[in-house]
């Protein structure tokens, strides 16, 4: 190679600005073929712009510290966002106030079933120890996840990659899903689809609905909160 | 922009902050999210930077979760083994919560005499 792009080249892929600005472009063409597919859920910008940058990752050689150091910008606002919740929330105050009840019944009803099939169905189809403890915090949103999975003796990357797996199927059948059971009341779609798929459940339900979206966000803080509270105690009995 | 930004981390701050000093099982921001939900009570609404700010970021929410999605990079080997394994558990699990968690909610709503959330259309 022409030592001028040879260090050019060292540059984009040591500096934290080639990787995020890479995360972004690859986010941004998942976001473009959805839309080129009319909002379908199954072309899934996430799991678009993870292909796109694990196959750049693999051809250039790149460890993914080095990846994570550019995205960690972009990882940082998973925090602001989620106090950011409060927003909507806030907005649409008196229809969760009206719904206490049911809320709470799905809640429970929900964590439960997420905890015990997960890891119901993958021991049975013989997972390792480390990926039972590693599965079973899957639908909460990655930070309480990981920890969750570190206190158990789980692996707390592996559980953050469940989670986002988790979290991509769920933005892709709930639609599809919830429309075969006939379900529609946009409270008990969203706050479903936060309870089992967090976040990425949380932003599709936003593409939807504004309510359902709302409804996604409280089912996903409570979620973390049940199912932080939940799992451990599980485990030790 | 500024003031929004002030705000969202300062409600995240004193999140992450109690959660360490009380040493409770909750997540700092959403813990953060309550103190926001208070000030946003006390002041009876959203400033409109605050407003427009949150939904740029929330908009763009899936973004956020690509960074910790590709690191299925350094799971590559295990997942291959057992995928067949992981991935029936993710999936049958995932939409058994959806079904699950939807359904209680709509029958224990008509238990209780509840009707809203359709107002909006189907």
């Amino acid at each position: 190679m022409n030592p001028q792009l040879d260090q050019l080249w060292v540059y984009l892929q040591a500096n934290p600005l080639g990787w995020l600005t890479a995360t972004l472009i690859a986010y941004w063409i998942g976001v473009r073929a959805q839309r080129a597919a009319g909002g379908r859920p199954y072309v899934n910008p996430v799991a678009i712009a993870v292909l796109l940058l694990v196959g750049l990752l693999a051809a250039t050689g790149t460890p993914y510290q080095t990846y994570f150091e550019g995205a960690q910008f972009v990882h940082f606002l998973l925090g602001p966002a989620t106090v950011a919740l409060a927003i909507p929330l806030y907005e649409n105050w008196p229809a969760v106030k009206r719904s206490l009840v049911p809320m709470i019944a799905a809640l429970l009803a929900g964590t439960v079933t997420a905890v015990a099939s997960a890891v119901g169905i993958a021991w049975a189809l013989g997972a390792s120890a480390e990926s039972l403890v590693s599965i079973a915090p899957k639908s909460v949103t990655t930070p309480v996840a990981m920890g969750i999975a570190e206190k158990l003796g789980g692996i707390p990357s592996l559980t953050a990659v469940l989670v986002i797996l988790t979290g991509i199927t769920g933005a892709i059948i709930a639609t599809p899903l919830l429309n075969a059971l006939g379900l529609k009341d946009w409270r008990a779609r969203g706050f479903a689809v936060g309870v089992a798929a967090h976040g990425l459940g949380t932003a599709r339900a936003f593409q939807v609905n504004d309510l359902a979206g709302t409804f996604a966000g409280i089912g996903m803080a409570l979620n973390a909160l049940a199912t932080a509270i939940l799992v451990p105690v599980l485990w030790h009995w | 922009m500024i003031e929004a930004g002030i705000l969202l981390l300062l409600c995240q701050l004193a999140g992450e902050s109690l959660v360490r000093a009380l040493d409770i099982p909750v997540p700092g921001p959403v813990l953060g999210a309550v103190f926001m939900l208070g000030f946003l009570t006390l002041r009876r609404g959203a400033p409109e930077t605050l407003g427009r700010t949150s939904h740029d970021l929330l908009a763009n929410f899936s973004l956020l979760f690509v960074p910790a999605g590709t690191g299925i990079i350094l799971h590559a080997a295990r997942l291959e083994a057992e995928a067949v394994a992981l991935l029936t558990a993710l999936i049958g699990s995932t939409a058994l919560t959806i079904a699950v968690a939807a359904l209680v909610f709509v029958g224990v709503d008509r238990l209780v005499g509840g009707k809203a959330g359709q107002e909006s259309g189907a």
